[in-house]
């Protein structure tokens, strides 16, 4: 008989007990970044799923000491932090910031790329759901083109979202951050790596990963792991890592897979199926053939 | 020790004596002069905290934050846009009891963008759930500070200690700089009770529901109330410390005036004169000043002036439509236990001069007057 070991369900950082969706990936990579930076570290977290599922009061999920303070604030919270533990000497403890989208492509960016300057000692975990999730679906600077929102929905003149998401990992670069990563939560394995390494990396480390939101996306929850590891191996969403700048770890795409086969799977991109979006598949299939040419994937 | 020194500088020693570990930066006018002083202290090897240049002051505030939460004595200064811009944070810092510290040099806010002094700033922060004071001098601004830490500590409710930007913050005068040791008889290291720390963890900021909402809101209510009495009690052992005598109301003028003007901030010296020369030649006036805002001293107040028939209530801010900012409290505080005629007089927005003239002026016009506010602007 075969027999399989599961950790008792208290043991881990963040502990069941939330109220995070069937099938979230955002709380999937909150407990595997909580688990691989241990006990010895402070959280901040952003205002957004990540915490209104997880710590109402008088609950908590977090086994570690954590903080929320506002939606946009998360990276200076990090500072503060950090700058009190080297005055009490403690600079052994690991400092995270955490955030959506929404707090770190557009609302918090401002802090974020404050902090990157000053070099703080602090890894930003962002959690890209790739719009306003916890708010019911707004477009974000992360969200894809194409892709159905409240804000930008698709109708007779429009297909949905009209702009390509923003590229934080080329703006983290040019802040000179000296450990650059993405990952998906369809590579658990390849993410926790990505977080322990930061970790021995001094100053600050930007990590983005890849969560898909079963409502916001209109998904089924089975498939949320499906879709993550799709993502990538389309060539849309390209796992890379980047140390002093340089290009030192990607993701191979082993079997190109057609853009379709990701975005039939979410109703967000529904649209796109029908007559005359031939255009649109089009350009979503450039955009992935360009990123696997871009960082040589395949 | 006592210097001639100007204004930013004498708070900018004053912070540094009193042992701040962390402190967030970023300049405004008038309050460039403080955050340039702590950043050259520590520069010159004076000062030991850490000094967190930041990209706004809304993040200045963050950083704060998480330091406190972390068991940090903090400190920032700031003014007008830049106290509007982290008004978000302002709330978040009061509501998660955070003992924050800050300096705020008042200014006139935009628009029209005018960089002088008038207290408009700090008042937008008045329903943030910080205590608030108000410096007359250079020496009472500094001395506030330290009460500031002390009460900041014992309640878990920031502080605001506000001056009167550029007639106070570039002012040169003798201040007598408190010591560092003196001040730590009087201020003991800090020790939160609660804090992010890895051994005992904790969760901050948790999403509260209709459930215990509330409950939370009002504990801060009555503690801020409450902190009117440790205040008191603060400065009694404060005078006993360090010999200089504070006080959340102070008369001056004739004992048996009939009229009384009430202030806050630096415009108070203007109208010690003005009472002074009006007392020589018979005039029954006397003046009030008020030093904290929040927790206002509406009951000390009504026992020093209540009987009074006439009160000038002098204020360098206004509910735009309404009144004065502390003309309304008065009157709110007054309503139905005294007989007194209150008039408002809104003056020196913006840097317009306030002469004795005026003042002497405004005392013979709110006696005339059937408004219950008047614009004088000379």
């Amino acid at each position: 008989m075969e027999t399989k070991t599961y950790k008792a369900p208290l043991s881990h950082q963040l502990n069941p007990g939330h109220s995070a969706c069937a099938g979230c990936g955002m709380i999937v990579a909150a407990r595997l970044l909580t688990d691989a930076i241990g006990p010895n570290s402070i959280m901040a977290n952003a205002t957004g799923c990540s915490e209104v599922t997880t710590t109402q009061y008088p609950m908590t999920s977090f086994k570690l000491p954590w903080i929320h303070s506002l939606f946009e604030n998360p990276a200076c919270l990090a500072t503060g932090i950090a700058a009190a533990l080297k005055k009490q000497g403690k600079e052994d403890i690991n400092v995270v910031a955490v955030g959506g989208d929404g707090a770190t492509f557009d609302i918090g960016i401002v802090h974020l790329s404050g902090m990157w300057e000053r070099g703080d000692n602090v890894l930003y975990v962002c959690y890209d759901n790739e719009a306003y999730q916890n708010t019911g679906y707004q477009t974000s600077g992360s969200t894809p083109l194409d892709a159905f929102t409240t804000t930008a929905p698709a109708g007779k003149n429009s297909f949905g979202n009209p702009t390509r998401k923003k590229d934080m990992i080329k703006i983290a670069l040019a802040h000179h951050v000296p450990y650059v990563a993405t990952a998906s939560v369809g590579y658990p394995i390849d993410f926790i790596n990505k977080i322990k390494k930061s970790l021995t990396v001094k100053g600050p480390k930007y990590l983005q990963v890849y969560v898909p939101c079963v409502p916001g996306w209109g998904s089924e929850p089975k498939d949320t792991m499906t879709i993550a590891k799709l993502a990538v191996q389309t060539g849309y969403y390209p796992i890379v890592e980047y140390i002093d700048g340089q290009l030192t770890g990607k993701m191979k795409v082993n079997k190109k897979e057609p853009i379709e086969n990701f975005l039939k799977l979410q109703k967000r991109f529904k649209h796109l199926f029908k007559p005359g979006a031939e255009g649109e598949l089009k350009k979503w299939q450039e955009l992935c053939d360009n990123n696997i040419n871009e960082f040589g994937l395949m | 020790m006592k210097k001639i020194l100007e204004g930013s500088r004498a708070i900018a020693e004053t912070v540094r004596n009193i042992g701040i570990d962390v402190i967030s930066a970023y300049p405004i006018t008038p309050q460039t002069h403080i955050v340039e002083d702590l950043a050259k202290l520590k520069a010159d090897g004076e000062a030991d905290y850490e000094y967190i240049r930041t990209e706004s002051e809304f993040a200045a505030m963050s950083v704060l934050i998480g330091a406190a939460a972390t068991g940090a004595r903090t400190y920032t200064a700031t003014s007008s846009q830049g106290l509007l811009l982290m008004t978000e944070v302002l709330f978040n810092a009061a509501g998660m009891r955070l003992p924050i510290v800050m300096t705020d040099a008042n200014r006139a806010i935009s628009g029209p963008i005018n960089i002088w002094n008038d207290q408009q700033d700090a008042v937008t922060m008045r329903d943030a759930g910080w205590i608030m004071l108000y410096g007359e001098d250079n020496q009472e601004t500094c001395d506030l500070h330290i009460l500031a830490y002390k009460i900041a500590e014992k309640c878990l409710i920031p502080v605001v200690v506000n001056l009167d930007g550029f007639v106070l913050t570039h002012t040169v005068e003798q201040v007598d700089i408190a010591e560092a040791k003196l001040i730590k008889k009087y201020l003991p290291a800090f020790k939160a009770t609660e804090k992010l720390d890895v051994k005992n963890p904790l969760t901050f900021g948790a999403f509260v529901t209709p459930g215990q909402y509330m409950e939370i809101r009002q504990e801060l209510h009555d503690d801020l109330r409450a902190s009117k009495k440790v205040m008191a009690r603060e400065m009694l052992d404060f005078k006993k410390i360090f010999g200089r005598k504070l006080s959340l109301v102070e008369y001056y003028g004739a004992k048996d005036a009939d009229t009384v003007v009430v202030a806050m901030g630096s415009v108070l010296g203007t109208i010690k004169e003005a009472v002074d020369e009006l007392n020589k030649v018979g005039k029954k006036v006397g003046v009030v000043k008020i030093s904290s805002l929040r927790p206002f001293p509406a009951e000390e107040l009504l026992k020093l002036i209540g009987s009074k028939k006439q009160i000038l209530v002098i204020d360098k801010s206004v509910s735009l439509g309404e009144e004065g900012i502390l003309s309304g409290e008065i009157r709110r505080s007054f309503y139905g236990q005294s007989k007194a005629k209150i008039v408002g007089a809104i003056m020196g927005l913006g840097g317009r001069d306030i002469t004795k003239e005026m003042i002497k002026q405004t005392i013979v016009t709110a006696k005339k007057t059937n408004e219950q506010t008047i614009f004088v602007g000379k």
